[in-house]
């Protein structure tokens, strides 16, 4: 097992670290793996806090500075904790042409948010993402699993109801 | 299961023919692409399931559920095959009836059908409508047609024969004459010919290559690659051992993006079978051959998509381009000789080899050969996903395939290319779709998204859009495409504001030449495409913006003043209904005021007006 000294942190629980430990020992030896280990390590604790990007850079054997560039690098990694449910709201061309910032809008409004922000709750995150290639039923808006599409100012508040 | 030989292959294929092509059969074939997902269509399965169940009909119809059928817009989808009667929209409360009328009864549920929008008339058969009609598919032509979670159809449509062929029939050789035979080219958009690229990495000395397949699709609007890897992933693994053949490599990686959840289960399913069968892995077919595939899942970089990127990000790095040369067919992942062709590219290959270099070659125009898939989106009637000859004019894609602008609007641009191509207008429609022909007014083929623009599209606003998405999207490695796309953003976003100088135009014009010229990667070199083509055909709507402070199209919401013209309104009260904020007092027979005070400036009752009368 991964021997290096876990920190303490609040948002990562005993059997969290246990699922972190056994990412980094499948991967360990495989080059280039580092993007998946952060990926699969962000899908357990829900974001990559520096503490546990160092553990994880540790694990793997890379300097902590090179595993922190390729967590700024790419827009899939966060650095600070998400709601419960995430609404990434699409913003590619065929959305936009449709509509999107509307909708954009009225959920900002409405939840007191702000693009790339989480609410005081916790409840939803907002994330402007790019096109999700489902422009057949744009504007679309993905929540947590669900894609919902052709959404519209009107409604969309209506579909977020159900996300407690 | 033991590895296959080519006899099992070939009954293998007759069984599963004999019982996909009985007549006896009715075979109800549901979408289960992304779209149709996200509308219902697991409910409408699951209905399905329990009404054949419920009517004992399991031993005469069989379920299928297939990848994206390519009418997105219209979802859930069926189609009853052998017939091919077409059903859109369903809900599962609609089944015991579609079960009884079109099964039973034999008779189509009517209120189902597809609707045109022009004729108003129901369209009983999918070969009948206009959107399938002018198609041609090639590189799709499994969609709708399979499981893409059975390997035994894919095999049932002449699948994998074509590996057979190469490794026992074919040299390194003859598989590269082939496909510049063929002359297909890159359908990732830059439409390099694929057969050059394939005889470049064969050459390079080395004993470890790659063949890499680019599933990173980011241009917004396009959705073709994801399509093809959810309705017929085997194409692609098929295209890709074939490559692997051609330049003697025995790894190959899927780089597809991290949303793709759906195309990614689908392609480790693929890849499981084609293990199982002795299809992929060591010693395919008995031939002594060794080819294996891992998928990498992107992280969210749009650049990403640039091949020297991608080798990057495969690498565990930031996926940050590097000059060329050297070139990836020498040096390309961990430094190793490596071809990288998008999904679409691979998955015409298989039929290139069976049916030869010429016949994929016999359509297309004088440079542009085969077909092109494009994804059709916007302010279209008919969205989906479209197969065409290369030479189909953009017109006949639009209007015929398309259906014409919905909510009869009036057409004002098709944007091709994505963040590096251009809009094209009206007065250009009839250009045939090929690389030279749409490169020369301006655009790009680019990778097939053609996003549809109505007249309610301001062309400043989406130069601003695609800007901001370049800018946003910047690795930041060179100067130009850093500072000089965030220059350009600061300068559409002014006149956006209604804060335009006259010079402004002039500087745009001038950082576009900049960046084009010294950008390191194509994503900076094609930066300002779109600026250039919107102001190359929609300048009297900058100068509209500059010089009369005035939005045409009405998207600016800086030049917006939120009042109603009391002579268009016509009373009709959508304004009142759709705002949220109550701003708005309306009453029957009266036209309606805005109360400034009280308006957020969400735009709903500019979207719901249908006279324009807000201003």
């Amino acid at each position: 097992m991964t021997c290096f000294i876990k920190p303490h942190h609040d948002d990562i629980t005993q059997t969290m670290w246990q699922k972190i430990d056994i990412v980094i020992e499948t991967n360990k030896y495989t080059s280039g793996a580092i993007i998946t280990v952060l990926r699969e390590c962000q899908e357990i604790v829900n974001y990559l806090p520096v503490e546990l990007i160092d553990y994880i850079a540790d694990g793997m054997s890379l300097p902590r500075s090179e595993v922190f560039g390729v967590v700024s690098f790419y827009s899939l990694f966060s650095l600070k904790p998400k709601g419960r449910h995430t609404i990434k709201v699409c913003t590619g061309t065929a959305c936009y042409v449709k509509g999107i910032r509307e909708v954009i809008n009225r959920i900002e409004g409405e939840f007191d948010l702000k693009e790339g922000g989480t609410t005081e709750d916790r409840r939803f995150s907002l994330e402007c993402v790019r096109c999700l290639g489902a422009c057949g039923l744009a504007p679309v808006m993905v929540v947590g699993e669900d894609t919902h599409g052709d959404i519209a100012a009107e409604n969309v508040i209506k579909s977020l109801e159900d996300y407690k | 299961m033991s590895k296959l030989t080519l006899n099992d292959l070939t009954k293998i294929r007759k069984q599963t023919q004999g019982i996909n092509t009985n007549p006896n059969i009715t075979r109800l074939m549901i979408c289960g692409g992304t779209g149709c997902h996200a509308t219902g269509s697991i409910k409408v399965k699951q209905a399905l399931v329990e009404e054949i169940e419920k009517k004992g009909l399991s031993d005469t119809v069989k379920i299928v559920e297939t990848g994206c059928n390519g009418f997105c817009a219209l979802g859930p989808l069926l189609v009853v095959q052998p017939e091919g009667i077409f059903y859109v929209k369903l809900k599962s409360e609609d089944i015991p009836e579609l079960i009884q009328e079109q099964i039973i009864n034999n008779t189509p549920v009517e209120r189902l059908l597809f609707k045109d929008p022009a004729t108003k008339k129901r369209i009983a058969k999918q070969d009948d409508i206009s959107f399938f009609a002018h198609q041609m598919p090639r590189a799709l032509r499994n969609k709708g047609q399979i499981d893409p979670e059975k390997i035994d159809d894919y095999i049932a449509r002449d699948g994998y024969i074509a590996i057979v062929k190469v490794l026992k029939e074919m040299k390194p050789d003859d598989i590269i004459k082939e496909m510049t035979t063929s002359s297909l080219r890159g359908r990732g958009g830059a439409g390099f010919p694929t057969g050059m690229k394939w005889d470049f990495a064969r050459k390079s000395e080395g004993e470890t290559k790659y063949v890499l397949c680019n599933a990173d699709e980011g241009d917004p609007g396009a959705f073709m690659d994801r399509s093809i890897l959810e309705a017929d992933p085997h194409c692609v693994l098929e295209g890709m051992t074939i490559a692997a053949k051609a330049i003697n490599a025995n790894k190959g990686y899927i780089y597809c993006r991290t949303e793709y959840q759906l195309a990614i289960k689908r392609l480790k399913i693929a890849i499981k079978q084609a293990k199982e069968y002795g299809l992929l892995g060591k010693n395919i077919l008995n031939t002594g051959f060794d080819f294996d595939i891992d998928i990498y899942q992107g992280a969210g970089a749009f650049v990403c998509g640039e091949e020297t990127a991608l080798m990057r990000s495969i690498e565990g790095k930031r996926g940050m381009p590097r000059p060329r040369p050297p070139f990836p067919a020498h040096k390309g992942l961990w430094e190793k000789p490596s071809i990288l062709n998008n999904v679409e590219t691979f998955s015409n290959v298989p039929q290139i080899m069976i049916k030869g270099g010429d016949w994929y070659a016999s359509v297309g125009t004088e440079k542009s050969k085969g077909t092109k898939v494009f994804a059709l989106s916007g302010d279209v009637n008919n969205i989906g996903l479209v197969e065409v000859p290369m030479g189909t004019t953009l017109r006949s894609l639009v209007f015929d395939i398309g259906g014409g602008i919905a909510k009869k609007r009036k057409f004002k641009a098709v944007q091709l290319g994505g963040p590096s191509g251009g809009s094209v207008p009206e007065h250009l429609l009839d250009t045939p779709v090929g690389y030279e022909e749409i490169a020369k007014i301006g655009a790009i083929m680019g990778s097939g998204g053609a996003i549809v623009m109505d007249d309610k599209t301001c062309m400043v606003d989406m130069a601003r859009f695609f800007m901001d998405f370049i800018q946003d999207e910047s690795c930041g490695k060179c100067t130009p495409c850093r500072e000089g796309t965030l220059r350009m953003l600061q300068i559409l976003e002014k006149i956006c504001e209604g804060k335009g100088e006259p010079r402004d135009i002039k500087d745009l014009e001038e950082l576009s030449h900049v960046i084009h010229q010294s950008a390191l990667c194509g994503l900076g070199q094609t930066a300002a495409n779109p600026v250039l083509s919107a102001l190359k055909y929609f300048r009297n709507e900058f100068d509209a913006h500059v010089i009369d402070k005035r939005c045409p199209a009405k998207r600016c919401i800086a030049m917006l003043k939120f009042e109603i013209d009391p002579d268009l309104c016509k009373k009709c009260g959508l304004c009142f209904k759709s705002c949220p904020a109550d701003a708005i007092t309306w009453k029957k027979k009266e036209v309606a005021l805005i109360d400034k005070e009280k308006c957020i400036k969400c735009m709903s009752c500019f979207d719901k007006c249908q006279f324009d009368a807000i201003f």
